[in-house]
């Protein structure tokens, strides 16, 4: 896709005072892509979205929407949308006048925005709900209207500000799927902003983690979850274990350590170059380690040893072992294997664990923190 | 085991009775202030007021019931016009309030945060803490011809000669608007506060101009206040007597003024009260008409303040 991206931001800053939102943030999102902007609370993502909404002026850097500059436009004039994280429709209008809204603003005449906002709430699948006053919709619903309000003026990216924060899980799960479906029918640019891993892996083709003001990594859903780049990255997506460990010996990208706790473990340098000394952070997903009752069955691993169980968390296909392992101490979260084979697993056994070199990855810490 | 069953229905059932028999107690005790409040200060003396105003005067201690009290105010051009200018006077100072208030408390309720918000607040209620006569004379001070007004443009240069700023339309309004900004202002806030900004920005965003969120988003979102703001703004403005009388002057033909001479100069009880009836005729109508205009009703915007 050599086309100009729908949506660039170069080198964007915003300081509020002394506190630095964002800090020189770059991306660009292709046409039709849909891009996902995941981090924790405070991390500056709601900044970096009202920037580009234009609710927001940027301290420094650029903002592009297909190629112009959007800086100096007014919000009113800018062709992006945004559904708002408690989607504001608009309490004293009906559906229709809801949806129809935008259109007014541009001056589309009567029976044209009638027939228009007809024709997206078709597509969202609310056809013929136009007369009746919002409150009468369920959550799910709500959410359809917020999206058709927007679509119907054809934005060139539509910004998209946690809307399923305030439905309920099984609504949510729901709304994922059929978020995901609404953004390829469209085939409009798609700008999500959420704090919440499982949306933003399900339903995007592009993700940036963002954490204190910057983008941490940016790269797809399997990039981002098999090969993390940062140490925080590791840690905000997807479980893991996490250890801190001193660097032994460096071979290539075989890195050989001991835990604080003394277990030794060999992992892959994740890309940092890490030096022999090194106190480092190490991650290995829950679902990488295998378990056995016999030793010889694990032992060939690389890494693992024998641990206690502490403790099951029983939740179904999402079960998890909490093992205490014996040597060292230190406390392992395991995956419930579903195979029914340690059904009858019980606290106070003792069971055999280990994972590969390969699933574990070592970055260095930041500032000698340990712990998250 | 049935009749223990029954027994024990008895029981609950008896039990039930009685917490509702104190529950009643404890509402009417809970009422009776304000029962009491109604029934002797609203309700009795407006219905001996009405009989009052029935009351025709044949001869001396002579009474007969009939409408002719009324009849007067019609024959008599001077009632009516008085009656109609300030009927046409309050709606005009509630508008004005209404203008005025309106950015006041837009500019309270969604551009302060905060601090600066129980300041301009309490800014407002600053005028509420002296009586209203003395508020009054405060702009008789700057109004009159030997005033603040009239020096300082003398001063300018502007004016020649000293410039006599009370006793008219103008000042009478005025006042009106001054005394009642308050009552405007509380309601209005109270609904701004609760429009969510980002219905605001929402409208921003879909294209709108400032103009077009202000009329299909604010104004629609505002209107309960605004309706209870006007009712209780244009109510006060009706039946006001101290500001139209002190600013207005001898000229200020305001409707309560006629009420107060026919009372305390002229000993007419029976035409005061039908005066007094027909402004309370008055102002229920334009109430209602207001009311029917906005679409609005009584509950919801006496609810919403």
């Amino acid at each position: 896709m050599s086309q100009i991206p729908d949506l660039e931001c170069r080198a964007i800053s915003k300081n509020f005072d002394d506190f630095k939102a964002v800090k020189e943030v770059s991306f660009s999102v292709p046409q039709g892509t849909f891009f996902s902007i995941l981090g924790p609370s405070g991390c500056g993502k709601t900044t970096l979205l009202r920037m580009i909404a234009g609710f927001q002026k940027p301290t420094s850097g650029d903002l592009l929407i297909k190629g112009n500059s959007v800086l100096e436009v007014p919000p009113n004039k800018r062709p992006v949308s945004m559904v708002f994280q408690h989607l504001a429709l608009f309490p004293m209008m009906n559906i229709g006048a809801n949806v129809g809204f935008g259109l007014r603003q541009r001056g589309v005449n009567k029976t044209d925005i009638k027939q228009q906002v007809e024709r997206v709430l078709e597509r969202v699948g609310l056809g013929g709900v136009a007369d009746r006053p919002v409150a009468s919709l369920s959550g799910g619903q709500k959410q359809r209207v917020a999206i058709a309000r927007c679509m119907v003026l054809e934005p060139d990216v539509l910004l998209l500000d946690e809307p399923l924060g305030a439905l309920d899980l099984k609504l949510r799960e729901h709304m994922k799927i059929e978020l995901k479906q609404l953004q390829s029918e469209f085939n409009t640019t798609f700008v999500y902003i959420t704090h919440d891993q499982s949306e933003a892996l399900v339903m995007s083709d592009q993700i940036a983690v963002m954490n204190h003001g910057v983008f941490e990594q940016l790269g797809t859903a399997k990039e981002l979850y098999y090969e993390p780049s940062t140490a925080f990255v590791a840690g905000f997506v997807g479980e893991a274990n996490r250890f801190a460990a001193t660097v032994e010996s460096v071979n290539g990208t075989d890195v050989q350590m001991i835990t604080d706790q003394g277990k030794a473990l060999r992992g892959v340098d994740a890309g940092q170059g890490v030096q022999r000394g090194d106190t480092v952070d190490v991650f290995v997903r829950p679902e990488a380690v295998r378990l056995s009752r016999d030793a010889a069955q694990t032992g060939q691993l690389g890494n693992g040893g024998a641990g206690k169980v502490e403790n099951i968390l029983f939740n179904g296909a999402n079960s998890q072992l909490i093992l205490r392992d014996q040597t060292s101490d230190a406390q392992m979260n395991i995956a419930m294997p579903q195979t029914g084979e340690f059904r009858d697993l019980a606290r106070g056994d003792v069971v055999t664990y280990g994972w590969e070199p390969q699933q574990t990855r070592v970055y260095r810490s930041a500032g000698g923190q340990h712990g998250l | 085991m049935a009749g223990n069953l029954s027994k024990r229905g008895y029981t609950a059932a008896r039990g039930g009775s009685m917490v509702s028999d104190k529950s009643k107690l404890t509402f009417w005790l809970l009422m009776a202030p304000l029962l009491i409040w109604l029934v002797t200060l609203i309700i009795l003396p407006h219905v001996g007021m009405f009989l009052v105003s029935l009351r025709e005067k044949v001869g001396v201690r002579e009474y007969e019931t009939s409408f002719a009290n009324y009849q007067v105010f019609f024959n008599e051009p001077l009632y009516w016009n008085t009656f109609a200018r300030t009927a046409y006077m309050s709606v005009t100072a509630t508008a004005l309030t209404l203008l005025i208030g309106f950015p006041i408390a837009y500019y309270i309720a969604k551009l302060t945060r905060g601090r600066t918000k129980t300041t301009l607040f309490l800014m407002c209620l600053i005028p509420f803490w002296v009586s209203e006569l003395v508020r009054t004379f405060g702009w008789m001070i700057l109004l009159r011809e030997t005033g603040v007004f009239s020096n300082v443009l003398q001063y300018l240069g502007l004016v020649s000669g000293p410039v006599e700023m009370l006793y008219n339309d103008a000042a009478i309004m005025t006042g009106l608007v001054y005394t009642s900004m308050l009552f405007m202002v509380v309601p209005l806030v109270t609904t701004l506060d609760s429009l969510d900004d980002s219905l605001i920005e929402a409208g921003y965003d879909l294209g709108a101009s400032s103009f077009a969120i202000l009329r299909e988003i604010v104004i629609p979102h505002a209107m309960p206040g605004i309706v209870s703001g006007c009712i209780v703004v244009f109510m006060l403005s009706l039946g006001n007597y101290l500001t139209p009388i002190l600013l207005g002057g001898k000229d200020s033909l305001w409707f309560t003024g006629l009420i107060y001479s026919q009372f305390i100069t002229r000993f007419n009880w029976e035409l005061g009260s039908a005066f007094g009836f027909l402004l309370l005729g008055l102002s229920s109508l334009i109430v209602f008409v207001g009311l029917k205009l906005s679409g609005q009703s009584l509950t919801k915007t006496m609810g919403q303040a």
